[in-house]
């Protein structure tokens, strides 16, 4: 009796971990054929759609665009959506705005097949390039003006908009910052925050690499900003809590280590709010805008890429505070809206990219010791 | 047991199940199998297996890195502070009400808060204490003026001694739970037997009661000890930056967009949590069936 | 040693102690929920906006349904096999029992990691939608439902019961559906107020399958707009809470009438 329910119980245990194996199989492809005959999914340029009409109204015929991870208040993205639902006909579902980057591939892959799949990435450098299997590769209108080193030569993956590293901070409430060593100081007791958690999130882990650049690190090197950080936290400055616009009006993190255009953004709403940017240790991080090769609404999805990376969705990013990837470009052409991109924060010394291996090695390095040292 | 049922098998050599009635049970076995067999041997299996596919012992000793030691450790740390508090608290509580009448008003009252506020983790009391201890919380500002702590909300509330507070808020009622019946089976009898015999009141708690409620006791703080460190929910909602605790680097493991390619180290944490908490509930069945002898 | 009248100061005051310790964090929900962080003033807009919050009220809704299928599920699946295992299958019992409280030794955070896979098939053949997590939320609520359904089940003499009306020519069905089931609701009801209680609050799964039930609503709106989140976390406590008292006075009902 014993020897046959445990055998039956082994068995079941093995039919279970084979069924675990299986995956359902796939929808049907859904048709993503035109009224003009076009495979929107396989589209590559406006061209294989005819003319740029014919995109609007593949896409109008559609009439919804899924996109995940916008907040409103991430460089302008609020009004992005609202101008673009504006000039098209075209309803956009904006699903979970605060989630990270991995949850937007997490989503794509589980709601694979589904009408609620994200038809748009927008990505952090290591999730994005560690995932172009999934994404359909396609040239916008304006593909040449971006410059080689922001896109990948086939689209299947393109910069969108970047900014710099910089600290916020409420000058009602702080003295102003003029370095990082500031941030150790004893007025600062409880009041600085990172974006996230560094070992998660791209925007904190770009903070704990400019720590790193301001202290004598290196892009090669993070040890130096984790150090930062420790000593941050031993001086009883460093607040574990995410901050929001909220959180910063109601004045619960008065210093906030963050991208420029986000701290920006703060400034419109809270007037004593002020940027700053480290001298020699200007972290540039740019986001990467997809397709995503699955999207239930595949002509939306390339209209939406046409309409970001237009003269009027660059500007639409910069007056969000962020620069937009064709802002050399437009400058020339003179299209861009100098006023706004005059006002961008001041940025001294090279501008540091991470490339992506430079980036995994840094992440192992804090996998291992960031716990440890922030506890 | 009641009497024998009305279709009773043919003979007792036969096989103790006649296939027969025993279909009924398919659906319910089924779905069982589907909704809680199936995941937990994909995790088993997952454990083992490397990005590919294939079997692997990577990831398992992966589970031997700083980090993931570190973080045991404080989940070990965490469940059996909490427990320990709850358990103590708990029992104390417990007694208190105990000796009430069944029917009184105090017992009902507090049975039945004990009842909600047991089940009462997750994220409502994670917010409730950020209420209280956080920012603009309601004690906060009456303990920055009595003790000097910081005004802009107790920092320690997203560590582990906060963990431990707010854990242990739904610890105790557990444990008054868990441990009442116990301590009403202790028999009245025993005790006019033991002042019979000359025992003082300390006698007969140190020599009768506690050797007698000792098993329960245990076996209750083990049980605290498996709820707190499965407990996921509490943690997520009040700690969203950092994983000092298992769970939480599991819920990175999943979700950071940092360190890529996780999930197969999310199959051996988790592999983890079932090891340590199937050992924690073995011990605690064992220590059930040895407190039934004297207190069912 | 100690008097009785200081005994029973001493009683009250631990009890008293107890009583600050539980209450004060309830206090402090209402507290912040009525807070109006801009004026400082107070202001029931937090919870005005419950109803009012398209994100709040849709998840309200879902998780609200979810209990209820939740509920169904349980009822459907468990009450059925457990009165046929008593009656029919006796020897079954210990091996029902120990699946039954199979998912309290298997974490929850565990069975989310693992399911992947089976809702890919359930999304693929049911359809995706937040309800399709009242599957796995029975499997969750089973170690309470089992519980409470088998107190119930063990007052009865389910097996003379079902004998009497087998033998006056009802079905199987008959005797669960019409003879043994109307006994058993004190039981079934108590499992599904403490299902009902755990939906409500359950954030493991359904945050980390993202889907926006109501705790996971919570916790996204904390970040924009904290005191809307208080007023919600407080009014669900609330509410389970007056469900699982309401089941404390069910079963003070089944004491006084006399069972077993």
């Amino acid at each position: 009796m014993k020897v046959r329910s445990t055998f039956v119980v082994l068995v079941a245990l093995a039919a279970s971990a084979a069924l675990a194996g299986c995956a359902p199989p796939d929808d049907d492809k859904k048709s993503s054929t035109t009224s003009n005959g076009t495979d929107a999914a396989a589209a590559t340029s406006v061209a294989d759609f005819g003319t740029m009409d014919d995109l609007v109204k593949a896409a109008e015929d559609e009439g919804e665009l899924n996109v995940i991870a916008l907040p409103p208040d991430w460089a302008n993205y609020g009004n992005i959506i609202k101008a673009f639902e504006d000039k098209y006909d075209i309803t956009v579902n904006s699903d979970q705005p605060d989630v990270a980057s991995q949850d937007e591939i997490n989503a794509a892959n589980q709601l694979k097949g589904t009408d609620r799949a994200p038809d748009v990435f927008d990505l952090g450098q290591s999730v994005a390039l560690a995932n172009t299997d999934l994404y359909a590769p396609y040239q916008v209108a304006t593909f040449d003006e971006i410059p080689a080193e922001f896109k990948d030569p086939d689209g299947a993956w393109v910069n969108d908009y970047g900014g710099f590293m910089s600290v916020g901070y409420d000058s009602d409430v702080v003295p102003d910052v003029t370095s990082l060593d500031d941030l150790l100081g004893p007025d600062f007791k409880g009041k600085v925050a990172l974006n996230g958690d560094p070992t998660a999130a791209g925007a904190a882990f770009s903070g704990v690499v400019m720590a790193s650049v301001a202290s004598g690190g290196s892009a090669d090197d993070i040890a130096p900003g984790v150090d930062y950080f420790k000593r941050l936290k031993d001086a009883g400055n460093f607040l574990p809590v995410d901050p929001t616009s909220a959180t910063i009006e109601s004045g619960q993190t008065p210093v906030v280590i963050d991208w420029d255009y986000l701290n920006a953004a703060e400034t419109a709403k809270l007037p004593s709010w002020k940027v700053f940017v480290p001298e020699n240790a200007a972290i540039a991080g740019y986001y990467f805008q997809a397709i995503n090769a699955d999207a239930p609404h595949p002509a939306a999805a390339r209209l939406w890429e046409e309409f970001l990376y237009s003269d009027e969705g660059q500007n639409l990013w910069l007056a969000g505070g962020a620069r937009p990837v064709r802002a050399d470009a437009m400058v020339e052409a003179g299209t861009i809206d100098q006023g706004l991109y005059d006002a961008l924060p001041e940025v001294a010394g090279t501008p540091v990219i991470p490339t992506n291996e430079q980036t995994e090695a840094m992440a192992a390095y804090l996998a291992d010791n960031w716990a440890k040292a922030i506890g | 047991m009641a009497a024998p049922a009305p279709t009773a098998p043919p003979a007792r050599t036969a096989r103790r199940f006649s296939v027969g009635p025993s279909v009924g049970l398919l659906p319910f076995l089924a779905y069982l199998t589907v909704f809680l067999i199936v995941p937990t041997a994909t995790v088993l299996v997952g454990a083992f297996q490397d990005d590919q596919g294939g079997f692997s012992l990577d990831k398992v000793s992966k589970l031997n890195d700083e980090t993931p030691v570190h973080v045991l450790r404080e989940s070990l740390i965490l469940s059996f502070s909490s427990a320990a508090v709850g358990a103590v608290l708990g029992a104390l509580l417990a007694y208190l009400i105990v000796t009430a009448p069944p029917t009184s008003v105090l017992r009902r009252v507090v049975s039945a808060v004990c009842g909600v506020l047991a089940q009462f983790g997750g994220v409502t009391l994670a917010f409730a204490w950020i209420a209280t201890l956080g920012f603009g919380g309601l004690l906060t500002k009456v303990l920055a003026d009595t003790l000097g702590t910081d005004p802009n909300g107790i920092s320690q509330l997203y560590e582990l001694p906060g963990l431990v507070l707010v854990y242990t808020y739904f610890q105790i009622p557990l444990m008054v739970i868990v441990f009442l019946p116990a301590l009403e089976g202790l028999r009245p009898q025993w005790r006019e037997a033991a002042v019979n015999l000359g025992a003082t009141t300390w006698q007969y708690w140190t020599q009768v009661a506690f050797p007698l409620l000792r098993p329960a006791f245990l076996g209750s703080m083990l049980l605290l000890f498996a709820n707190a460190f499965a407990a996921y929910a509490t943690a997520a909602a009040l700690i969203s930056q950092g994983s000092p605790i298992l769970p939480l680097l599991i819920r990175n493991s999943l979700t950071s967009e940092i360190v890529l390619g996780e999930h197969n180290f999310a199959y051996a944490l988790s592999l983890e949590m079932i090891v340590v908490v199937a050992v924690v509930m073995s011990l605690y069945a064992w220590l059930l069936k040895r407190t039934s002898r004297w207190l069912s | 040693m100690i008097g009785a009248t200081v005994w029973r100061l001493l009683r009250w005051l631990l009890l008293l102690a107890f009583a600050a310790f539980f209450a004060i964090p309830l206090l402090a929900l209402l507290n912040f929920s009525t807070k109006d962080l801009a004026t400082k003033g107070r202001t029931g807009a937090a919870w005005q906006a419950l109803f009012q919050d398209p994100t709040m009220t849709d998840a309200i809704t879902t998780s609200l349904l979810l209990a209820l299928f939740t509920v169904l599920g349980m009822i459907v699946l468990l009450v059925p096999t457990m009165i046929w295992v008593r009656l029919r299958v006796p020897g079954a019992t210990r091996m029902i029992e120990f699946l039954c409280l199979l998912p309290l030794t298997i974490p929850a955070l565990v069975i989310v990691v693992g399911l992947t896979n089976v809702y890919a098939w359930v999304n693929y053949l049911v359809g995706d939608s937040a309800l399709t997590l009242a599957f796995v939320y029975v499997v969750l609520v089973l170690p309470y439902a089992y519980r409470a359904i088998d107190s119930s089940l063990s007052s009865l003499d389910a097996t003379t019961l079902a004998e009497a009306a087998r033998s006056l020519g009802a079905s199987w069905f008959t005797v669960i559906t019409r003879v043994i089931l109307p006994n058993l609701w004190p039981g079934v009801l108590g499992g599904a107020f403490i299902a009902v209680a755990l939906v409500l609050g359950e954030f493991t799964i359904s945050s980390l399958s993202h889907y926006d039930t109501l705790p996971v609503v919570i916790v996204q709106i904390s970040k924009a707009d904290a005191p809307e989140s208080m007023a919600a976390a407080l009014a669900s406590l609330v509410f389970a809470a007056v469900l699982l008292v309401g089941l404390s006075f069910l079963d003070r009902r089944r004491h006084t009438s006399g069972g077993k």
